[in-house]
C-alpha cells in the first residue's frame, strides 16, 4: 500500500485501531453486538472529523471516548425502551466508566478473540466474511457493501444478523480453549482465504474502484501472523497470498481479459512480494507440520521462481500435488494434480487422471473440469475435442472474464483448425 | 452468488391481471411489499424493479445511420418481463426457495398465482481459473 495522503493515513490508522478498541469494549461490556455498533459509529465520526481537525494526539483514547458516549446513549435508549414496555422507573444510570479505564484494559489478544468470534462456525460464510471485514478489518459497512456490489442496507442487515447469531450462540468474549482453537483455526484461515480469492479479481472489478479485498486479506493475515507467529499454516497462508498476488498485474490484459500463467509477462511480477512470500514459506516449512496452505504456497513459489514458462519445475510441482492429495484430498486438488501429470508425463496421462472426477458428485459438471480437458486435448493436438470442452466450460462458468477467456480459446483453436497451413494435428 | 429472478407473462396474462378484483390486487400488493421487506431483512436483497405495461414496449433497431427504428408489433405468444429481483445468496437452492415464495404470491380468486419464475445466475467479475 503506497501513498500517504492525510486521508489514507487516517484510514490505515483507524483500521488498525478498530479491532483493539472493539476488543476492549466487547470484553468489558459482555455485549459484542452493542460494542461493535458503538465502535463503528466512533469510526465514522473519526472519518468525518479527523481530515478537518487533524489526527488527535491520542487517537485511540479519542475513539474510546466517542464510542463510550455512543454506548451510553444506546444503553440508555434501550433501557428507556424497556421501561416504556414494562413501566418501571430506572434505579440507576448505566455505568460505562472513564475512557482511561477502558484503554488500560486493552489487550493485543483481543484481535485474535475477535477473529475467532467472527469466523464462528455457526455463521454462514458470507456473514463471517462481512463481519470479519467490519469488526477485525475496521472497514465501514458502505465499503464492504461496495466490495461485494450489494446495497449498503443489505450488508448492514447481513452484519447485524451475524451479530445476532453470535449473541444467540452465547459464546463468551474470550479465546477458545487450545483444543477448540485447533479445531476452529481452519475455519478462520478459510475465511481469510475466501476474502483474498474474492478480491483476486480481474480488472473488471478494479476499474470500478472497489475496495481491494485481496490487499485487505493480506493485511488481516499479516496481523493474524503477528498474533500467532509460531503457526506455520498462518505463515503458509500469508505466503500463498503474497506469491499469488505478485502476479496480479500480469494476469489481465489492457481490456481486462484474462492472461493464463504460461502467457504472462513475467517481468510484471512483483519481485518484492515474491521474495517476502518465499522467505515466509521457507521459515514455515522449517517448522515441521506441513499443511494445506504451505503446500499451495510452495507450488505458487515454484511458478514464481521460473524465469520463463518452460523453466517451470513441473516434476517438483507434481510431487507437491501428490503431497497435497494426501494432506487435503478433494476434487480441485485432483484436477490440478492431473494438470501436473500432463506437464510431466504427457496430456494423455493427465486426461486419464481426470476420469474419476466424472463420478464425483461434488464436482461433476463443474466448468473447470471441462476447461482443463479443453487444455489437455489441445496439448494432445485433438483440437476438435478441445474446442468442444472449452465451449462447454464457457457455458458453465459463472464469471464473465472466464466466459470470455474460454470462448476466445475455442475461437482461436477453431481458426487454427481451418487454416490450411495450420499445424493441423490429428488425435495422437 | 447472485441470481436474478424473472417474472414473465404473455399479453393475455397481463390482460387477466388488469381484471383482478380489488381484494386480489390488494393481497398481491401486500404480499410483494412483505416479500421485499423479507429479502431486505435477511440480507440477500440486491435490486428489484417492476416494468411498464407491455403495450408500451418497443423493439428498437439501429438504422443505416445508427438512428433508432422502432417497432411495436409483437407476436401474441411473446413473453414479456413483468419485473425482476436480484438476490445475493449462498447456494442455488436458496435462490430456488426464494423464487418458489415468489411464485406462490396470491393470484386471482384468492388462490396462489403459481406464476413461473425464471432463475438465472448473474455472472461475477472475479475469476478462479487458478492463474
Amino acid at each position: 500500500m503506497s501513498g500517504s495522503t492525510p486521508e489514507l493515513r487516517i484510514e490505515h490508522l483507524l483500521r488498525e485501531l478498530a479491532p483493539q478498541v472493539l476488543g476492549g469494549f466487547a470484553r468489558r461490556f459482555h455485549d459484542f453486538a452493542l460494542a461493535e455498533d458503538a465502535v463503528q459509529e466512533a469510526m465514522l465520526a473519526a472519518f468525518r472529523q479527523w481530515p478537518q481537525e487533524g489526527i488527535p494526539e491520542n487517537p485511540r483514547a479519542w475513539l474510546i471516548r466517542v464510542a463510550s458516549r455512543r454506548m451510553t446513549d444506546m444503553i440508555r435508549s434501550e433501557t428507556a425502551r424497556r421501561e416504556r414496555e414494562t413501566a418501571i422507573t430506572p434505579e440507576e444510570e448505566p455505568a460505562i466508566g472513564p475512557a482511561e479505564a477502558i484503554e488500560a484494559d486493552m489487550d493485543p489478544e483481543d484481535t485474535l478473540i475477535l477473529l475467532f468470534m467472527c469466523c464462528h462456525p455457526a455463521l454462514s460464510k458470507s456473514s463471517a466474511i462481512a463481519l470479519t471485514l467490519r469488526a477485525v478489518g475496521g472497514l465501514t459497512t458502505a465499503e464492504i457493501a461496495n466490495a461485494f456490489m450489494v446495497p449498503e442496507a443489505t450488508m448492514a442487515q447481513r452484519i447485524s444478523r451475524a451479530k445476532q447469531s453470535i449473541k444467540a450462540s452465547g459464546v463468551p468474549f474470550g479465546l477458545p480453549r487450545p483444543q477448540e482453537r485447533r479445531e476452529r483455526q481452519p475455519a478462520v484461515l478459510h475465511v481469510l482465504y475466501l476474502i483474498f480469492s474474492e478480491g483476486y479479481a480481474s480488472s473488471v472489478g478494479a476499474q470500478l474502484q472497489r475496495l481491494d479485498l485481496a490487499q485487505e486479506a493480506i493485511r488481516l493475515t499479516r496481523s493474524t501472523r503477528a498474533l500467532l507467529p509460531e503457526d506455520a499454516e498462518v505463515a503458509g497462508l500469508l505466503a500463498l497470498m503474497l506469491l499469488t498476488d505478485a502476479r496480479r498485474t500480469a494476469r489481465t490484459g489492457p481490456d481486462g481479459e484474462l492472461i493464463p500463467l504460461d502467457k504472462q509477462d513475467r517481468s510484471l511480477w512483483d519481485r518484492a512480494a515474491i521474495a517476502e512470500g518465499t522467505a515466509l514459506l521457507t521459515l514455515a516449512l522449517s517448522k515441521g507440520a506441513v499443511g494445506l496452505y504451505q503446500l499451495q504456497a510452495a507450488i505458487a513459489a515454484l511458478h514464481d521462481e521460473a524465469a520463463r514458462t518452460e523453466d517451470t519445475d513441473w516434476p517438483q510441482i507434481l510431487a507437491l500435488y501428490e503431497l497435497l492429495q494426501r494432506v487435503s484430498p478433494g476434487p480441485m486438488v485432483t484436477l490440478n494434480h492431473a494438470i501436473a501429470v500432463a506437464m510431466v508425463h504427457g496430456p494423455a496421462r493427465g486426461l486419464e487422471r481426470l476420469q474419476p472426477l466424472d463420478s464425483d458428485e461434488r464436482f461433476r459438471g463443474h466448468y473447470r473440469l471441462d476447461a482443463v480437458r479443453g487444455h489437455l486435448f489441445e496439448m494432445l493436438g485433438d483440437f476438435a475435442r478441445a474446442v468442444e470442452h472449452y465451449r462447454t466450460a464457457a457455458k458453465k462458468t459463472t464469471s464473465l472474464p472466464e466466459q470470455n477467456y474460454l470462448m476466445t480459446q475455442a475461437a482461436r483453436l477453431e481458426e487454427v483448425r481451418k487454416e490450411p497451413n495450420g499445424k493441423r494435428i490429428g488425435p495422437a | 452468488m447472485k441470481y436474478i429472478l424473472l417474472m414473465n407473462g404473455k399479453k393475455s396474462d397481463f390482460e387477466g391481471y388488469a381484471r383482478w378484483s380489488k381484494e386480489d390486487l390488494q393481497a398481491n400488493v401486500a404480499f410483494m411489499r412483505a416479500f421485499s421487506k423479507e429479502l431486505k431483512d435477511s440480507g440477500v436483497f440486491v435490486a428489484s424493479e417492476g416494468l411498464g405495461w407491455p403495450n408500451e414496449a418497443k423493439l428498437v433497431r439501429a438504422g443505416s445511420q445508427g438512428e433508432p427504428i422502432t417497432d411495436g408489433v409483437f407476436p401474441e405468444s411473446k413473453e414479456f418481463l413483468a419485473g425482476y429481483w436480484i438476490v445475493d445468496v449462498e447456494s442455488p437452492e436458496q435462490a430456488f426457495a426464494i423464487a418458489a415464495r415468489l411464485s406462490g404470491a396470491p393470484g386471482a380468486g384468492g388462490k396462489a398465482g403459481g406464476m413461473p419464475v425464471e432463475v438465472r445466475q448473474v455472472l461475477s467479475g472475479h475469476s478462479d481459473l487458478g492463474l
